[in-house]
């Protein structure tokens, strides 16, 4: 692993974080710059761009990239602009479980469906959790939340990475934040994908879920753990690589 | 390009967007805005352009938004109910200082309403459909030609103040066909992008316009942008004074210019009894009535606001400061740019609303007119 002094000075800024502890998103800052690192890509072609909660603070401020900190659950539209007319950036998205399935849902289809060259990294904490722990399109049914506090009535999306791969993306995959190696391998291999990558990262938020739910850290992510076989497993890794037409070179190449 | 063309309000305006050097669009279908597009999928592919459709207006804007920042000069076009759904964005590119150009071509409403009818209803939206607080620059084409001209304009503008710019279409225009006059193009001035060549502040200003030099993703060194509250470099920070400063200049750099911007079309206002005040199509058949009401003998000033906003307050003032009997205010909404024109004028203002999607003709307005006046 390379020395963390030198990543640090190379792509961090206005540290510390404010993320809470116990969060994912350092883990997932921390992947994402020596993926980065490895991939050796200019610096100033590297775009960032992402909405608004938690995750979507990865980037920005605490990235020496370019970074586009948009609307909520508009990154995935303000990265299509960005990319469609300037396809030699590398554009990569930020976004969290409510962000980029709730209120950008449907951006996120449409631009799988299109299989847009962009990397979407989806931070999914199942929850709300800058606006203070209310519930998410991905909260497990009977959850406390601050806006379900007699327990939810919703039952969550099974799979977001099923949902994208019935839209047409041709990269996806699933970890967690206790697979960092896995992750920044497929961080790597997402950004280097031309065509529409999803990488769900499986992340806690001690602060709001896991306090009103009683609910720890390891037992949060433990079924992303354990082996397929048993039971309550819930499947991580890439789900699907597949190399077919990326939309802002079909628009280029018809110019 | 031809030179002559007989051709739609619409297709004008999407020929104004290439004249100008627009080369990106994204839109949604509505009606009726959707001939821009039409035009644009066809012609911005053909002239270094992309044309994209995409799923919904707000994805539009902000397609339109980030592409500008990547260094297009990039349009969508909607009306009414798309507009509405722009708005969030509207508020960003205002406080990100993002040139960018936004047609909104008028329907009836409010909400779905007469679609295919035209009205001059989104007179206030243009000005205050965003949240905050920022100053607007809004135009109003009369004819196809105008449609032509103000486009370009528009991305004039856009660039020149670092703003979203409306053009305020409607219907009636945008549906019309009349001939368009196209000049050469070395006869047609642009304005370019003034970029940062030096430091990396996206929202620095650097001189008397108060209008920051721009950065562009992927051209020299990162920066960044965000909609948060922000200081110089880009930077989201949330002190009161860095924010107050920030939203004063911004509003400033429109105003400091309105005499620049603001274009109104005046005849006979030196020696007028009564003023005619309309816009876009309205003034048309209005123009008609006060020729007919001029050559009856009657005093009658004519007033076009060719740009709604900035609001010409300093401009009427002028023309309002003497004695004068009425000011008459035609247009197709219940009432709007008469609320303006009152004020900051004194005096009674009449006005003549003309709903359920249907332009005024110079006879009804002449007949309107012509009973107050006596």
């Amino acid at each position: 692993m390379k020395d963390t002094e030198y990543l640090i000075d190379k792509y961090l800024q206005y540290l510390p974080t404010t993320f809470c502890s116990g969060c994912g998103n350092g883990i997932i800052l921390n992947c994402f710059i020596r993926a980065l690192d490895d991939l050796e890509l200019k610096l100033e072609n590297i775009l960032c761009v992402s909405g608004i909660g938690c995750s979507s603070w990865i980037p920005s401020p605490y990235l020496k990239l370019n970074t586009l900190h948009t609307l909520h659950g508009r990154a995935i539209p303000f990265a299509s602009g960005t990319k469609i007319f300037n396809n030699n950036l590398k554009v990569i998205v930020f976004t969290g479980d409510g962000d980029g399935a709730g209120i950008g849902g449907n951006h996120l289809i449409h631009a799988a469906r299109r299989n847009i060259d962009l990397t979407v990294i989806l931070v999914n904490n199942a929850i709300y959790g800058m606006t203070g722990g209310q519930f998410a399109p991905t909260t497990p049914f009977a959850s406390i939340t601050s806006t379900s506090k007699n327990g939810h009535l919703e039952h969550p999306f099974p799979d977001l990475c099923k949902l994208v791969e019935a839209s047409g993306g041709s990269y996806i995959a699933r970890w967690t934040v206790y697979h960092p190696r896995e992750l920044i391998k497929t961080i790597k291999e997402a950004i280097s994908h031309e065509g529409f990558s999803f990488i769900e990262v499986m992340s806690p938020c001690p602060t709001e879920f896991g306090r009103k739910n009683q609910l720890s850290l390891v037992d949060y992510l433990r079924k992303f753990t354990l082996k397929e076989t048993e039971p309550g497993a819930i499947k991580v890794g890439v789900f699907k690589k597949e190399i077919k037409p990326e939309f802002s070179r079909l628009l280029r190449d018809r110019k | 390009m031809e030179n002559e063309l007989f051709i739609l309000g619409d297709h004008a305006c999407a020929l104004g967007a290439l004249a100008a050097g627009c080369n990106f669009f994204a839109g949604y279908p509505i009606t009726p805005a959707t001939e821009i597009a039409e035009y644009l999928s066809q012609n911005l592919p053909k002239n270094n352009g992309f044309f994209v459709q995409l799923e919904d207006e707000i994805a539009s804007i902000c397609a339109v938004i980030g592409a500008s920042w990547a260094g297009a000069k990039a349009m969508t076009a909607t009306s009414g109910p798309g507009f509405s759904l722009m708005q969030e964005a509207i508020s960003y590119a205002y406080f990100t200082e993002t040139p960018c150009v936004i047609v909104d071509v008028q329907r009836s409403g409010p909400s779905t309403g007469q679609a295919t009818y035209p009205s001059q209803q989104d007179f206030y939206q243009a000005r205050f459909g965003a949240h905050g607080d920022y100053e607007s620059i809004v135009l109003s084409p009369w004819s196809v030609q105008e449609s032509f001209e103000m486009t370009i304009r528009s991305f004039n503008l856009a660039e020149e103040f670092r703003l979203p710019v409306i053009l305020l279409m409607d219907g009636a225009i945008g549906h019309s066909r009349e001939g368009l006059l196209i000049p050469p193009k070395n006869k047609i001035k642009l304005i370019e992008r003034k970029l940062n060549k030096s430091n990396k502040f996206p929202f620095e200003t650097i001189d008397d316009s108060l209008v920051p030099s721009m950065l562009i993703f992927g051209k020299d060194f990162p920066f960044m942008v965000t909609g948060s509250a922000h200081e110089k470099s880009g930077k989201r920070n949330y002190d009161s004074n860095i924010h107050t400063e920030n939203i004063i200049r911004i509003i400033a750099k429109v105003q400091n210019a309105s005499n620049k911007i603001i274009d109104l079309e005046l005849k006979n206002v030196e020696d007028a009894d009564y003023f005619i005040c309309s816009f876009g199509v309205s003034a048309r058949p209005s123009y008609g009535a006060f020729l007919k009401l001029r050559e009856e003998g009657y005093k009658m000033g004519f007033i076009r606001f060719k740009t709604l906003w900035p609001f010409p307050n300093q401009q009427l003032r002028e023309l309002f400061n003497k004695n004068f009997k009425k000011i008459f205010v035609i247009e197709m909404n219940m009432g709007k740019l008469s609320r303006e024109i009152e004020r900051v004028s004194h005096g009674q203002i009449v006005s003549y609303n003309k709903l359920g999607g249907l332009v005024p003709s110079i006879k009804e307005i002449y007949s309107f007119i012509k009973e107050e006046v006596e």
